[in-house]
């Protein structure tokens, strides 16, 4: 009884960090305007400079990185559990390098321009095929080393092919962009982008976490689960295509962003137990106040330079991650 | 524009990945040429700005070949003068294979090409990018006097003068202006761009926001500001970039809509040279002729600049 209220503490306690972190994502910003203005300007109705910064560049932003950071946290965490693999992370498996290279696609050869659905549909499908392509490399067993091969070995074919095609594309600016695709910004995204995302993401989550109660019946072990009446098929479709479709969706309008789904679900397994299934929540949490936390501190160290996210989700998570292989070393293993 | 989308962190990627022959941020650079003192006869440009220069002064058969930059509309405003000549990428190889016996390279790119060349013994005049419209004059002067034609250069720069004191004469209106192009990017102070703008009489707010050189302009500043005036406009490539996304974005067009937007061709205020002055008239008489210069005032001989390369509007 009390690791469930200390569950329900810590998920309180989550969403509280959100939700201030979410308000801090909407009252930071270089036009420098007070706490008041900037929450009379998000309901206010007249055009004025406020209205439109809060309505039209700030929630974007804030919604963009709630959405965007709970995805990631959430498909680490179920990727951890499915594969039972410490190290699995759609940013590790190859699926945001490949979601990035879709995105690109789409882009780059003016598809997105004639028909906006085509940039999440073509992130999704090449983020599906990258978890198929995994999966499929690393065999049946599912073990440890092969996955992560597989998934550098595709995180650097989809970087590759990805720099190539901006390189070859005739508007040098286009080049330029090889940094946004693979370190992911916030900065500047539109109401459009959030709702051309946010559908995709929402039906990943909610595939995801329907896999929660299978994942919980695999700690056990493959053969109890299915003598519980979990199906492996359904359990690796459900797995799957959720990764893909939120994974996919979210890289297409931010760039690749790594480390939250790496490092969230570690810190927080230690608070939640043994089981998957509380891990979800909490981890769709802990992402959604990484990627805030990470996109406040974009503004705050350098305003005028358009730092990408990644850079910071690289610099703070990297070390953290470090420290935790050497805290947990033997776990790990 | 694209100059406006460089910044120092991006620059060496830049350089590597298009041959880097665009001028970057101003600084002094030392490096004459050897002999000044008699005309070259074979000379080769590898930096955009130099191309142009050099194709406005150097004699019949001086000039062997321009950068491939000097040719895209999207950059350069003698686009069509450079297709006439032979188009090289700055590498040090194929420069080396025109015996050239003069190369004219901009100050901070190619830098491994106008090492190469200098080791090999080769003459490199490099040259500062300009940062004002003194520069400019400045460096057509030079370059008359590498060419041996000091009379065209300073009858060009007299004729340059000439125009720009007729542009200016009328009261400057003070009204606001900012600079935004591709990526969110402005002019500051100490730039071409910044210049030209201050000259045709408007009050640059990048120099306002503090930005010197050049740098992001966030799209939230912009909407803040609330100019008088947007000079702006696409990178004038047709192939779609994300660096374009700015101008799509609703807050833009919701500030662009309460300011008057004037579409100003980067490859006018890219390099000095007299279409910086079709720039200031495009500036100057935005009002008067829908956005496009006056062809009737002193302005003409340079304004016909737009319509001579490519993709004018």
């Amino acid at each position: 009884m009390t690791e469930r209220r200390r569950y329900v503490f810590l998920l309180t306690g989550l969403s509280l960090l959100v939700a201030v972190l979410f308000m801090a994502s909407l009252t930071v910003g270089p036009a420098g305007f007070g706490f008041r203005a900037a929450l009379s300007g998000l309901f206010s109705h007249d055009a004025g400079a406020i209205a439109l910064i809060m309505q039209e560049i700030r929630l974007p932003r804030a919604l963009l990185g709630l959405t965007i950071g709970a995805t990631l946290g959430l498909s680490g965490a179920v990727l951890q559990g499915y594969l039972r693999n410490p190290l699995a992370e759609p940013g590790l498996l190859g699926v945001t390098a490949s979601a990035s290279l879709g995105a690109v696609i789409a882009i780059y050869t003016g598809l997105s321009a004639l028909f906006a659905l085509a940039l999440p549909v073509l992130a999704l499908v090449f983020s599906f095929l990258s978890v198929v392509l995994v999966r499929f490399l690393a065999g049946g067993g599912a073990r440890s080393l092969s996955i992560i091969l597989a998934g550098v070995a595709v995180t650097s074919f989809a970087g590759a092919v990805t720099a190539l095609a901006l390189n070859l594309s005739p508007n040098p600016f286009a080049a330029m962009e090889i940094m946004f695709w693979m370190l992911g910004s916030l900065a500047d995204r539109s109401m459009l982008q959030f709702w051309l995302a946010a559908p995709f993401m929402a039906f990943g989550w909610t595939l995801l976490f329907a896999s929660a109660r299978a994942l919980d019946a695999m700690t056990i072990g493959h053969d109890a689960a299915q003598s519980l009446g979990i199906s492996p098929k359904t359990t690796e479709r459900l797995v799957i295509w959720g990764v893909a479709t939120s994974v996919g969706a979210a890289t297409a309008v931010s760039g690749a962003i790594g480390f939250v789904g790496l490092v969230v679900p570690h810190l927080l397994r230690p608070l939640v137990g043994a089981l998957p299934s509380r891990l979800l929540p909490a981890s769709a949490l802990g992402g959604a106040a990484v990627l805030l936390a990470a996109d406040v501190a974009v503004r705050l160290v350098a305003p005028e330079r358009d730092l990408k996210i990644g850079v910071v989700t690289a610099l703070i998570g990297a070390p953290f991650f470090l420290w935790l292989i050497f805290k947990t070393r033997r776990e790990l293993i | 524009m694209l100059r406006s989308a460089l910044s120092a962190r991006n620059l060496l990627k830049l350089a590597s990945l298009c041959a880097g022959l665009l001028p970057v941020l101003p600084v002094s650079g030392p490096a004459f040429a050897n002999h000044e003192s008699f005309a070259p006869a074979r000379v080769v440009s590898i930096n955009l700005c130099t191309d142009q220069m050099a194709m406005l002064l150097a004699g019949d058969s001086q000039l062997v070949s321009v950068s491939n930059l000097a040719a895209d509309p999207a950059v350069s405003a003698m686009a069509d003068e450079a297709r006439r000549y032979t188009l090289n990428h700055g590498l040090a190889e194929e420069v080396f294979l025109m015996k050239p016996d003069l190369v004219l390279a901009g100050s901070y790119t190619t830098r491994e090409t106008v090492n190469l060349l200098k080791r090999l013994g080769i003459p490199v005049a490099e040259f500062d990018p300009e940062a004002s419209f003194e520069d400019v004059r400045e460096n057509i002067l030079r370059m008359g006097h590498l060419l041996g034609h000091e009379q065209a250069a300073g009858s060009l720069v007299a004729e340059m003068d000439e125009t720009l004191a007729a542009l200016t004469a009328a009261p400057a209106s003070h009204e606001t202006a900012a600079l935004y192009f591709a990526n969110g990017y402005t002019s500051g102070e100490g730039t071409l761009a910044g210049d030209l703008v201050a000259r045709a009489g408007l009050e640059n707010i990048g120099i306002s926001a503090g930005i010197d050189g050049l740098g992001r302009l966030p799209l939230e500043r912009l909407v803040m500001a609330a100019p008088d005036v947007i000079i702006g406009g696409g990178s004038g490539y047709d192939a779609p970039a994300l660096a374009e996304a700015s101008f799509a974005h609703p807050a833009f067009r919701a500030a662009a809509a309460k300011a008057e937007l004037v579409d100003l061709p980067s490859r006018l205020t890219i390099c000095g040279g007299p279409f910086n002055l079709a720039a200031v008239a495009r500036l100057k008489h935005r009002a008067a002729a829908g956005g496009l210069p006056d062809k009737g005032d002193t302005a003409s001989r340079f304004s016909d600049w737009e319509l001579r390369s490519g993709n004018a509007p």
